[in-house]
């Protein structure tokens, strides 16, 4: 007979109300005569994945490490729950982080290195060792890695032993600095859904930085993109392709096609474009905006097929993506279009030939002011 | 083309090679020898016995050894000691003003040690510099600060500080910042960090600079004559001593070996134990 057993995990949709873990408010550093952040606010919920993206100099690496105590704010202030954590020392604070050069110790093994913020604390050896061979298995590290030299890991490998020194420590928040960006693609794109998988089963909350927005998309609950030391704009990943606030934000994930539009009344122009009449009205927008178009949105136009927005342009290069092409598309005054199609859709015209792009309202995003 | 290459290294060693056998091995060899002839002879021409090592033991030249060590060992652990902290801000705090320390520091060994210890004996001795003053300001005289083993441990100190200061520099150097930060980030209170990370990993530095000191400061004499006056006869004197007083060459290189024999045993022990590869940047 089969005994009538409860299953003992909680089906993943049933959580608990978020709750607030880190509130970040008026938060400004200034170097001597540079401000790194602008008095930012910020708001983490109870085990999200929040990713932070900029380019270099974009105060996230400050941001950061004033989060984890390695820098003090000029003025603003940090709180872990109810508790204000800006004025504490590295040390006293529950939150650690994995570096960007991983700072593993050299002169340690790995079970050293993972069983060190335990040691710090004075746990008993036998139950350090229990944990440490713990972490080895949540990390897909085999036990035998315990009496392992770091010098003897790999990028991959050692990256998992950063991890799991900094899940040792059992941290409130756990935040990385670009851990992944020194690594080659295939084993960064492995490591980014494993991250987001160990997120998933430590229910922890995961504070990332990165300067690539597709990292980002992988992992994370949300995302705040920063921009000269303020936020630009924070949302859920699909949000932030869909809807960009700004051309800096949708510009940052790869290629997209920008066009400066105006609205006058009724009726919407662009440099090159033809446009629908009334678009305007149906956007609501007047003076200017941008149109955000991404390239697998733009498709070639037969002849006499009408579509929201058109223009003209002159067929430059054809590139093969693996599943997709990309075409790139001379347009008037030297500007550039790109269109990207499956592979099924390939077109036939040569490098030269004369093409009409096309997309319709409802697959691009307007921005509107300038 | 690597057997070439192996080929030609062993030719470019060359001239070295036959001048350290020439100038380094020989003389050790002759001394070896010596050590082992009968007492107060001039020549190698002798049948070896053992008396000059059954002599140290029956004329208490143990004393002078421990005197030397002891010292040797108190004035190697002062001097890591008050060297750390500037070692440490030379090499992580400092950025130019690490080059002043340094051009300071290495500026003293232009002028010669012996004349350097007399500008002390100048400073300490009565009437000189600190008792004279002092005496002259109306507070009572005494005897001079000269001619006790703390003076001589003062004078090693002194005169060996920059042995210590640049091989720990340099070993602290090879602590990585993002190592330090890391161990602070989890949990690591400042004592800890020196203990867990600090000193291990700049080891090579300190390893090299304690055995400079301890070499250095076993085999002195200079400090114990000026300083110490005859407070404590140290190693060197009386090997010294042995070679010209005592016309007794064979004791006097007895002697020698005994010093060379432990002073040998201590840095092989501890060169073995660090990996010095990595302070001159060869194995990584």
């Amino acid at each position: 007979m089969r005994p009538n057993v409860l299953e003992a995990s909680a089906p993943a949709a049933i959580k608990a109300p978020a709750r607030t873990i880190l509130t970040i408010a008026g938060l400004e550093k200034t170097f001597d005569d540079f401000t790194a952040l602008h008095g930012i606010d910020l708001h983490v919920q109870d085990g999200e994945f929040l990713t932070i993206v900029g380019p270099s100099g974009s105060g996230k690496t400050t941001l950061i490490r004033l989060l984890v105590g390695m820098e003090t704010p000029t003025s603003g202030s940090i709180w872990l729950r109810d508790q204000r954590i800006d004025e504490l020392p590295p040390n006293k604070r529950p939150t650690c982080m994995v570096f960007q050069s991983l700072a593993l110790f050299p002169h340690r093994t790995v079970g050293e290195n993972i069983e060190f913020p335990l040691k710090i604390r004075g746990t008993p050896a036998a139950e350090r060792k229990a944990r440490a061979l713990e972490l080895l298995t949540l990390l897909r590290l085999p036990p035998d890695y315990y009496s392992k030299r770091i010098q003897q890991c790999s990028g991959g490998e050692r990256q998992r032993v950063a991890l799991a020194r900094a899940l040792a420590f059992d941290p409130e928040i756990l935040f990385f600095d670009e851990p992944l960006s020194a690594l080659d693609y295939r084993l960064r794109k492995t490591l980014e859904k494993e991250l987001k998988d160990l997120h998933a089963r430590t229910g922890k909350t995961f504070i990332y930085i990165t300067h690539s927005l597709e990292e980002a998309m992988v992992m994370s609950d949300r995302i705040a993109i920063m921009r000269a030391g303020r936020f630009e704009q924070i949302a859920t990943p699909d949000e932030i392709y869909a809807r960009p606030v700004s051309r800096f934000v949708a510009g940052f994930m790869g290629e997209v096609n920008l066009f400066d539009v105006t609205a006058d009344g009724t009726d919407m122009a662009g440099s090159g474009l033809v446009i629908r009449p009334g678009l305007a009205a149906e956007t609501g927008l007047k003076g200017p905006g941008t149109l955000v178009v991404r390239p697998e949105a733009v498709r070639f136009l037969d002849f006499g097929e009408a579509a929201d927005f058109q223009i003209q342009g002159v067929l430059h290069a054809e590139y093969a993506l693996g599943s997709r092409l990309q075409y790139e598309i001379d347009l008037a005054d030297d500007r550039k279009g790109t269109v990207e199609v499956l592979r099924e859709q390939r077109i036939t015209g040569k490098p030269g030939t004369d093409v009409r792009l096309g997309w319709d309202l409802s697959s691009c995003h307007l921005i509107k002011g300038a | 083309m690597d057997r070439l290459n192996a080929r030609l290294g062993y030719l470019t060693a060359l001239p070295i090679t036959a001048l350290l056998l020439l100038s380094f091995v020989a003389p050790l060899v002759v001394v070896a020898a010596f050590s082992i002839m009968p007492q107060k002879v001039f020549s190698l021409a002798h049948l070896p016995d053992f008396s000059a090592y059954g002599e140290i033991l029956r004329q208490g030249y143990w004393r002078s050894l421990i005197w030397s060590l002891g010292m040797a060992i108190a004035a190697t652990a002062i001097l890591f000691v008050i060297s750390w902290p500037l070692a440490f801000a030379m090499a992580k705090v400092y950025r130019r003003f690490t080059l002043v320390l340094t051009v300071g520091v290495v500026m003293t060994l232009f002028v010669s040690e012996n004349i350097r210890l007399f500008g002390w004996v100048l400073t300490l001795m009565k009437g000189g510099l600190i008792e004279g003053y002092l005496r002259s300001w109306g507070f009572a005289g005494f005897d001079g600060l000269l001619y006790n083993v703390p003076v001589i441990v003062f004078g090693l100190v002194y005169v060996y500080f920059p042995f210590m200061l640049f091989p720990l520099a340099q070993g602290i150097a090879m602590v990585p910042d993002d190592a330090r930060e890391a161990a602070v980030d989890l949990g690591a209170s400042r004592w800890q960090l020196l203990r867990e990370v600090e000193l291990p990993l700049a080891a090579p530095g300190i390893v090299i600079g304690c055995l400079l000191c301890f070499v250095l400061s076993a085999g002195a004499i200079a400090e114990s004559k000026l300083l110490g006056g005859q407070a404590v006869i140290v190693m060197g004197d009386e090997v010294e001593t042995a070679f010209t007083y005592g016309q007794n060459w064979p004791l006097g290189a007895a002697l020698a070996m005994v010093l060379i024999a432990i002073i040998g045993a201590v840095a092989l022990f501890s060169v073995s134990r660090v990996d010095l590869d990595a302070m001159f940047g060869g194995r990584k």
